[in-house]
């Protein structure tokens, strides 16, 4: 790996100003950013780590909303969301392993946007807001694609607010070698109706399966999408499955969150 | 290159690191402490994990320099005072949870990181625990039973044979 300075400021604001210099980058869990710093996929010449900020963490109830800071663990999502939001504590508690979870952050996964990764459905399933050091983003403007996103450059993620769901849960059908989705569909329903979010299947990254969310938002059972079909157009094709296999399981998967949803 | 100080096996420590040093590194080419493994050096297998603070770390995908201040506990710190197995590692032992032994340190970390979170796992919890940690050579039964053995519990027939 080519080396770099490290800074570890203690406030969003000294972070920003770190980042100003244009081959900076902003290290959180290092669990996405690490790998491909030694694969020389990336060579910042600073890294500058939010791993000290506080501000940046913590779980927090907001009116109907959880706020979870950008640099805030899966671990920690997982166990002190548990009881406020199920579904989403769930889903950060099955993101790798223990290890995974110890370092790996929301604002990381979110910022990165890989099309298998877990918390953009749930971001684009509950229909969250991504704060950032200058403004608020929407989820459904915020992901534009595999690995791409509306942040600028040294722009960073504060915090996420996710609407607290009636009920909601995640099913994941695990790639066992990366531990990623190979699918995985996050279902929230809400007194406006249902939102269904996919990973891990389009080539465009995350998407909302519109056709389930309106047959959910009238009857919201496994069966009222036991005969719907999702398109295996523009999905992903690899060793793993093929499109068709992938639009597959996007039903199945969703069935099982609907049925697992509490 | 700057002073990087952490408390490594109660000990306090502290070596010139580069931004780019990774505690993997820090531990087994600055401290000298080598029962830390590198299997893959892209965070997927789990050989050289630690606790950091008290929680299970992939060392070769962490900074050094982030962890200024960390209480870092290796393999090396397993042991009991008198240099004598500890708990786990002798489970290990007397399990045959290893043939090799490269994923080892890793596989006895992790299962301290687990025993202090859940002191009597059930089997699909160990197993599901350990996922992050590969073994090329043992098939896994015997580690499952020696962890299972580490916490207390029978270690006899399990489920999945
Ligand atoms: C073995 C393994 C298994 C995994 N399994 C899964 C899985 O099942 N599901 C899943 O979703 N993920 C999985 N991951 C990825 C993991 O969740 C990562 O933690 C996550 O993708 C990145 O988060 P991080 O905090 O580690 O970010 P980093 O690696 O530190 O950063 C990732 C990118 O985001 C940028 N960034 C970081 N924080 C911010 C911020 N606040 N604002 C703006 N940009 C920022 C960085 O500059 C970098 O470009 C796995 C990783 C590994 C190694
Ligand atoms: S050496 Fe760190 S995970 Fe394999
Ligand atoms: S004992 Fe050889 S890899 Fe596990």
């Amino acid at each position: 790996m080519h080396n770099f300075d490290f800074v570890k400021p203690s406030s969003v604001a000294e972070a920003v100003a770190a980042l100003a210099n244009e081959d900076a980058l902003p290290l959180s869990g290092g669990q996405t950013l690490i790998p491909s710093m030694k694969a020389r996929l990336n060579a910042p010449e600073t890294l500058v780590s939010l791993t000290g900020i506080d501000e940046l963490k913590g779980v927090c109830v907001d009116g109907g909303s959880l706020v979870i800071g950008a640099a805030t663990t899966h671990a920690t999502v997982a166990a002190e969301a548990a009881s406020h939001f199920p579904g989403l504590a769930a889903l950060a508690g099955q993101i790798g392993d223990p290890a995974v979870r110890n370092r790996g952050t929301l604002g990381g996964s979110l910022a990165n946007n890989d099309p298998s990764a877990c918390y953009p459905a749930a971001a684009l399933g509950t229909g969250a807001t991504v704060v950032t050091n200058t403004r608020e983003i929407a989820a459904d403007d915020y992901f534009q694609g595999m690995f791409t996103t509306a942040l600028e450059e040294g722009e960073i993620i504060t915090s996420v607010r996710f609407p607290i769901a009636e009920k909601s849960a995640y099913a994941k059908f695990l790639q066992p070698a990366s531990r990623f989705a190979l699918t995985g569909v996050f279902v929230a329903k809400y007194a406006s109706g249902v939102r269904v979010a996919v990973t891990g299947a389009s080539e465009n990254g995350v998407f909302r399966w519109a056709e389930a969310e309106a047959a959910l938002s009238q009857d919201f059972s496994a069966d009222a999408i036991a005969d719907l079909k999702c398109s295996p157009d523009e999905m992903i094709s690899d060793l793993h499955g093929t499109p068709e296999y992938r639009a597959h399981l996007v039903g199945v998967m969703t069935r099982r969150a609907v049925a697992a949803a509490r | 290159m700057s002073q990087v100080k952490m408390k490594v096996n109660g000990r306090e420590v502290s070596a010139a690191t580069e931004g780019r040093t990774l505690l993997s590194s820090y531990l087994r080419d600055l401290l000298g402490l080598t029962g830390t493994h590198v299997g893959c050096d892209t965070s997927q297998c789990g050989a050289c994990v630690v606790l950091v603070d008290g929680k299970a770390v992939k060392s070769c995908t962490a900074f050094a320099a982030d962890l200024e201040g960390a209480e870092v506990t290796t393999v090396e710190g397993m042991a009991n005072p008198d240099g004598s197995l500890g708990r786990i590692q002798q489970a290990f032992q007397d399990y045959h949870g290893l043939q090799c032994g490269f994923c080892t340190p890793g596989m006895v970390m992790s299962t301290a990181a687990l025993l202090a979170e859940n002191p009597k796992p059930s089997e699909e919890e160990v197993r599901h625990y350990l996922e992050g940690n590969i073994c090329r050579c043992t098939g896994y039964q015997n580690i499952v039973r020696a962890v299972m053995a580490a916490s207390g519990q029978d270690a006899g027939a399990l489920a999945a044979e």
